[in-house]
């Protein structure tokens, strides 16, 4: 009503499949608040004021993994939350996004030891590596943005 | 109501003898599993409830999630190197981090610290502390409800943030204090940058003390919430905040001062009741008390040398390497091999946010520690959750997780 009264009659639109629920998922990807370590920290200022990963919208992040199709892996991935970390990875349902925040989750960072995973690609599928300890919001933000245009290129053959 | 045998509790019910009471093995009261994944279990912390309708009859914590082996990692580096890994244990704190693992070192070794770079450490960690307590009164309010708060304090923390990148380089992990001083001398944009956030930062104090401290929400889920008695507190080891919530006068910067903090003036707040509601009224003082250090240590902050100048332990400044060959060859010792403390053990403990923070430094006289071991606040608090949570209602729960303000990188290191 309001949009039509101002711009005129807009007709139609005609845009493949694949690109609109392409655009839509990105436009609304909830991310799960699920915080490990520092890096969960810059997650949370990622979300907060000077950041506002809203512009994204991405405000919301839900505390169940069922309700979530964006897991941001934040921090050191260790031998005894692995198994959990997994589980919470097959309780998402599809489709669905991994993104490793930070040198731990990416390769181990400085902690080549006996109680880290080096890598959490050793147990669920990345898609995206954001590097740094902990990465800055940019950065996070810049990752975002990777993963965005990653799903923007993906095929309805590739769905099911 | 399920029992333990109905419910879908994957684990032996042998380990959980002892943990539970009879009540839950007949079914009578209900085990739940409260994390690691949760919102407000801040991390990754595992609780096991054994719940009586919706009142608390035993708390379990389970830690160990986040157990990233930074100690044993301590025994492969060498001392210099090490001060890299004691950022991300309690990784709200990192500066104070630093701070306890200088200090041991300094004792180990007996070096000297000069005055610019004592001061400078003051005001760096009382930065961090403001940082943490903000980070703290945040997600806290957030637990508990208010979601607004977590907004004002993220805007305010940026601004502490700014001024940490600009004299280290990195935002959180700064690793600016270094065995013998700091890593380099403050910019000269920093004086200013401080004194903008010293006439900022009160005001938004007072604006969050608006939305809480007589908000009756805010006070119904606080007040008498957690009830801590003083012989308690002391009894089961909590330091910091939490100890002084319930009224006992202990703070190490006043009874062990430590990188002249005997210099400056300032309160330590004390709480009466021993509640949440108290520990959220003395970190919200804590902040201000922090400021006033603050500006005392800007004001008289001494001129020179911010590292001291024993060329044993601490690196020559990159000027002198060009014409000197000592200098160029103490360099050289202390990137490839390290320096080499006597043997020995020392003990430091400093004032985290949280509470004291206790370095235990063994050295059998090589260039890497013989072992490093972390007195860490939030394990001991976590070990006094359960006496704290008893006959309390699951909702307030996340409250009194909140109020002991626990960082499970601290707690599992």
């Amino acid at each position: 009503m309001g949009l039509t009264s101002k711009l005129g009659e807009m007709g139609v639109i005609t845009v493949r499949l694949e690109d609109a629920v392409n655009w839509a998922r990105t436009r609304a990807m909830w991310p799960m608040l699920f915080g490990l370590a520092c890096c969960a920290i810059e997650m949370m200022s990622t979300q907060a004021s000077l950041y506002d990963l809203s512009r994204f919208g991405m405000e919301l992040m839900r505390p169940s993994p069922r309700q979530s199709d964006l897991m941001i892996v934040a921090g050191r991935v260790t031998r005894k939350m692995a198994p959990v970390l997994r589980q919470l990875y097959d309780q998402m349902p599809e489709p669905k996004w991994v993104l490793s925040m930070g040198d731990c989750a990416s390769c181990g960072g400085v902690f080549n030891n006996y109680a880290v995973v080096q890598g959490v690609d050793e147990i669920v599928p990345v898609d995206v590596y954001v590097a740094g300890c902990p990465p800055r919001p940019e950065q996070l933000i810049h990752g975002i943005m990777m993963l965005h245009e990653r799903v923007k290129q993906e095929h309805i053959s590739d769905w099911a | 109501m399920t029992g333990i045998r109905d419910s879908a509790w994957e684990g032996d019910l042998e380990q959980l003898k002892g943990l539970v009471s009879e009540r839950a093995l007949t079914g009578e009261t209900m085990v739940l599993n409260m994390g690691p994944q949760h919102p407000s279990t801040h991390g990754v912390l595992r609780l096991i409830l054994e719940l009586d309708g919706e009142t608390i009859v035993n708390c379990t914590p389970d830690v160990g999630y986040l157990h990233t082996g930074i100690e044993k990692t301590f025994e492969s580096k060498r001392y210099e190197q090490a001060v890299v890994l004691t950022d991300r244990m309690d990784y709200l704190n990192p500066l104070g981090n630093n701070l306890a693992y200088c200090l041991a070192v300094e004792k180990l070794t007996e070096l000297d610290v000069p005055p610019r770079a004592q001061y400078l450490r003051v005001l760096l960690a009382e930065l961090t502390r403001i940082n943490s307590h903000l980070v703290w009164l945040g997600t806290h309010a957030l637990d508990i409800g208010a979601m607004s708060v977590f907004l004002y304090c993220f805007r305010e923390r940026e601004k502490v943030l700014d001024i940490f990148e600009m004299v280290a380089g990195q935002r959180m992990m700064a690793t600016y204090f270094r065995p013998g001083g700091l890593w380099r001398d403050v910019p000269e944009e920093f004086e200013p940058a401080v004194r903008d956030f010293l006439d900022y930062f009160p005001a938004k104090i007072d604006d969050y003390e608006k939305l809480l401290t007589e908000n009756p929400l805010w006070r119904d889920r606080t007040q008498g919430i957690g009830y801590l008695s003083a012989d308690d507190a002391v009894r089961l080891g909590c330091t910091g905040p939490t100890l002084r919530g319930s009224g006992v006068n202990w703070d190490i910067r006043k009874a062990i001062p430590y990188s002249s903090y005997d210099h400056f003036e300032f309160d330590v707040p004390l709480g009466q009741h021993g509640d949440v509601y108290d520990r959220y009224l003395i970190r919200i003082e804590e902040m201000r008390q922090s400021l006033r250090i603050v500006r005392q240590a800007l004001d008289n902050l001494p001129s020179g040398p911010v590292r001291s100048n024993n060329r044993k332990y601490v690196p020559p400044p990159r000027s002198e390497i060009g014409h000197s060959m000592e200098a160029l060859i103490h360099h050289f010792k202390l990137w490839t091999e390290g320096f080499r403390p006597p043997e020995g053990e020392v003990y430091v403990r400093v004032e985290s946010p949280r509470g004291e923070l206790g370095c235990f430094l063994a050295s059998d006289g090589s260039p890497r520690p013989w072992r490093v071991h972390f007195r860490t606040p939030s394990f001991i608090h976590l070990s006094a959750l359960p006496h704290m949570a008893k006959g309390h209602m699951i909702a307030d729960l996340v409250g009194i997780v909140g109020s002991i303000d626990i960082v499970l990188g601290d707690c599992d290191r």
